[in-house]
């Protein structure tokens, strides 16, 4: 069997999945298939599919990031507090990216210096950052009274394309280029495939996974500062169980929980119909308690066809 | 020898792509030692993969006991009889050995509720006392060696009836007295006639056990006779498919100054104040029995584990080792014993196998320079004659040989000095050893220094420049490759001399 021919059946099985779900949403609502809904979706994905290359890294390591929605929160609340003091939008911006990378540094250190199992050490994170963010903002949100930062993800590009999209589209290509390209893309597939070989073999371990948690936590809080431009404010509350509409839409994408294995191209396919998903499901008027049971369904579903993937292959 | 319990007729297997097996023909009798011998991706995995239901055959049956026989899965092969112990053994290392033996099948008191422990420790008892080990039942599995691990997973076969027992390798851990043992067990249960499937590479242990052989290569039934009427070189031939004039190729390298040294190295309780050094161009064959310390050494010469005290000289210089890439960085590397699990990334492509340790090499800032990369994959692939289909085929769907050509190239690309192959050969058919040891002289050749681990007698005197002896993690005697004897390698091996000796 081919590694690409696999990938390549994985990919046409997802879109597959994708038309069909277009398919049934657009009987449902007239809506659906209008140019304005098709890039509302796409606004709406954007969030999702940033997070999701980050944790993608992550999971190519054979690890995950639990703590991703607190990340997110954390970087977007650093965003608005500077701004709110007059600070520049790209320094504002820049600090809370540094400050997204140290976090995934931090988790990364847990899981490879000090040996914990990654869905303790995030799990963890997630709420020492959660319980941080609510206490240095008295659980209050953070609003940009002042200042034109609503533009960083509300201006439209020709009048047309919501800047979030662009972001998920260059985000995705330099995502790809460091996986495909790069010397540490390919230790990501190594370390995730065998650890013990990896090791074996020259790489050091322990700093490629920082580097996966890292580059997650840089991405978590970019996708932190969109959603502070989105709602004009910074929000300690927001995005509470991100990590699962992340981590959905990579093993939907065909990476594997097992690690050594994952793509951005499916990667994006996968964030899309979660986007698509929620998007539908809104139009058919089902409240977003039920949107919530459909996402934690979909991560099941997803996770579990990956083991099936898997021992099929074993 | 009784009459005929289990015939696979007109066996074929295809996979997508490949035609591993082909109208495959295998029968095998109650009280017979049966030998399947062929090369690595002749077929014989997936034919017993077939017998213990783990495969579907495309075509072709099974006759077991008279009757036509589908095995649905392992579990089901094993409760009509027919067990398999795997090169692999499938223990839990925290369980003591009666509670492996009768895992999932413990006997039970007070209507099923409650396992029956000292009933399932008396019975494993029995079980061992008849294949004459002396191992206590309540001995957990992890205290146990590799030979004695072996024995539980035929107890564990036995106890539930098997009437046909397949081997996979079952020698390939062993050393020379834990051979002698298992022999005694399997000719014991000849005796109670059970079928044995023996599958091995090394022919010449043959003589003292094997009844009958049958010979596959390619996918294809080659040969089945008697053992005894037939002679190793013909059966070597029938599985190449082509004549081998000599087991070890000739080495023509000029020998020169110490490359590499070890000077004292010590490891809690398994290296006692280890010296070992190695000249430019030089094999020296790395001999003891398993747990010797030899692959401990080599891990800490790599790096790979921690080392208490001692010093490593490249040349005349102190090197600092802490981690395997301070020793690729030197020049040393070590192609670890256990392919699979150290070394070879089972679900990436032959490309990324072999270039894993050198990416920078072909990068320029970071960023791989695609050219120069796929010039390197092909140049190695066709140097070192690597099987694949793609550069994009996954190394899990390689052979064992093509397995460990493609560790060779990864580290061939590295340009290496001191080079430790750790048994080089394991689990590898006799084509491709001739290729291995070819390489092996060839990096010699080319002044590298090669330190050989290997349990196989043969592959370390016929290989060796000199011969250092390792005997409970220490060195106990050093021979110079041309005169030394097996003997002489067992006495150093078993401490049995205990005054140290050195020759050169």
């Amino acid at each position: 069997m081919d590694s690409i021919s696999d990938d390549r059946q994985q990919r046409i099985t997802v879109l597959a999945a994708l038309i069909i779900l277009c398919i049934v949403f657009s009987v449902g609502s007239r809506y659906f298939l209008t140019v304005d809904n098709i890039l509302l979706t796409l606004y709406q994905t954007a969030v999702t599919g940033i997070t999701s290359y980050g944790i993608l890294f992550v999971i190519i390591t054979q690890a995950v990031d639990l703590s991703l929605g607190s990340t997110i929160a954390v970087g977007g609340c650093i965003c608005a507090a500077l701004l709110t003091k007059g600070v520049p939008a790209f320094v504002a911006v820049g600090t809370a990216l540094i400050c997204g990378a140290a976090i995934g540094i931090v988790n990364g250190f847990c899981v490879a210096k000090m040996k914990l199992p990654p869905f303790v050490a995030t799990l963890g994170m997630q709420m020492v950052l959660r319980g941080l963010v609510l206490v240095a903002t008295n659980a209050k949100p953070i609003y940009l009274t002042e200042g034109n930062f609503k533009q960083f993800a509300q201006y439209k590009l020709f009048d047309l394309i919501q800047l979030p999209v662009i972001y998920l589209i260059l985000l995705g290509l330099f995502s790809w280029f460091i996986l495909r390209k790069m010397v540490i893309g390919r230790h990501l597939f190594a370390v995730g495939s065998n650890e013990g070989a990896a090791r074996l073999s020259g790489i050091k371990v322990d700093r490629v996974r920082m580097f996966a948690y890292g580059y997650c936590g840089v991405m978590a809080v970019f996708a932190g500062c969109v959603l502070t431009a989105r709602v004009n404010s910074g929000q300690p509350t927001i995005a509470v169980g991100y990590e699962a509409n992340a981590i959905a839409a990579c093993v939907i994408g065909g990476a594997s929980m097992s690690g050594g294995k994952g793509t951005i191209g499916g990667t994006i396919l996968g964030a899309i119909i979660m986007g698509v998903l929620l998007n539908g499901l809104n139009l058919l008027s089902i409240s977003s308690n039920w949107q919530t049971v459909a996402t934690g369904a979909v991560v099941i579903g997803a996770v579990y066809l990956d083991r099936m993937r898997h021992l099929k292959e074993s | 020898m009784g009459e005929v319990i289990l015939e696979m007729r007109g066996i074929t297997k295809e996979f997508p792509g490949v035609k591993a097996l082909n109208q495959v023909h295998f029968a095998v009798r109650r009280g017979e030692v049966h030998a399947l011998i062929g090369e690595n991706g002749a077929g014989k995995s997936t034919l017993m993969k077939i017998l213990t239901g783990i495969y579907k055959p495309t075509a072709g049956e099974l006759i077991y006991k008279g009757k036509p026989f589908f095995p649905n899965d392992p579990k089901h092969a094993q409760t009509e009889g027919i067990s398999i112990i795997h090169q692999e053994l499938n223990l839990l290392n925290d369980l003591d050995v009666a509670e492996n033996i009768y895992i999932s099948r413990e006997p039970r008191k007070y209507k099923n509720v409650l396992i029956d422990d000292k009933r399932m420790h008396e019975s494993a008892g029995k079980l061992l006392k008849r294949l004459g080990l002396d191992i206590d039942p309540y001995e957990k599995v992890r205290n146990l060696s590799v030979a004695q691990k072996q024995m539980i997973e035929i107890a564990k076969a036995l106890s539930v009836d098997s009437e046909v027992l397949i081997l996979d390798e079952p020698t390939s851990a062993l050393s020379e007295k834990e051979v002698q043992v298992l022999f005694g067990i399997i000719r014991k249960l000849r005796e109670e006639n059970v079928a044995i499937v023996y599958i091995s590479h090394r022919l010449e242990e043959f003589d003292q056990i094997v009844d009958w052989v049958t010979v596959l290569r390619d996918g294809s039934y080659v040969d089945s006779c008697s053992w005894k009427e037939q002679t190793i070189d013909n059966l070597v031939k029938q599985m190449v498919g082509r004549e081998i004039t000599e087991q070890f190729p000739k080495r023509h390298a000029k020998i020169g100054e110490v490359v590499f040294e070890a000077k004292d190295i010590t490891q809690k309780r398994l290296l006692k104040k280890v010296s070992i050094q190695v000249r430019a161009g030089e094999v020296v064959g790395l001999a003891g029995l398993v747990g010797a310390g030899r692959t401990e050494l080599a891990r800490a010469i790599f790096g790979a584990d921690h080392i208490e005290s001692g010093e490593f000289l490249l040349g005349e210089k102190s090197v600092k080792i802490r981690c395997p890439d301070d020793a690729i960085r030197s020049g040393i590397v070590y192609l670890p014993e256990d392919r699979k699990k150290d070394g070879v990334f089972l679900d990436q492509s032959v490309a990324m196998n072999i270039t894993i340790a050198n990416l920078r090499a072909y990068a320029k800032n970071g960023v791989i320079r695609e050219g120069a990369y796929q010039e390197a994959i092909q140049e190695k692939i066709q140097d070192l004659r690597i099987k694949t289909p793609s550069v994009s085929q996954l190394a899990q769907f390689l052979s064992g040989g093509n397995q460990q050509k493609v560790l060779i190239a990864r580290w061939l690309c590295r340009n290496a000095n001191v080079i430790i192959f750790d048994e080089p050969t394991r689990g590898i058919d006799v084509g491709a050893k001739y290729e291995v040891y070819s390489l092996i002289n060839r990096v010699a050749e080319n002044g590298a220094a090669v330190i050989m681990i290997s349990s196989d007698m043969a592959e370390i005197l016929g290989m060796s420049d000199r011969i250092v002896v390792m005997c409970e993690g220490k060195v106990t005697g050093e021979l110079n490759g041309a005169e030394a004897t097996q003997e002489a390698v067992l006495h150093m091996a078993s401490d049995t001399n205990k005054d140290m000796r050195k020759v050169v």
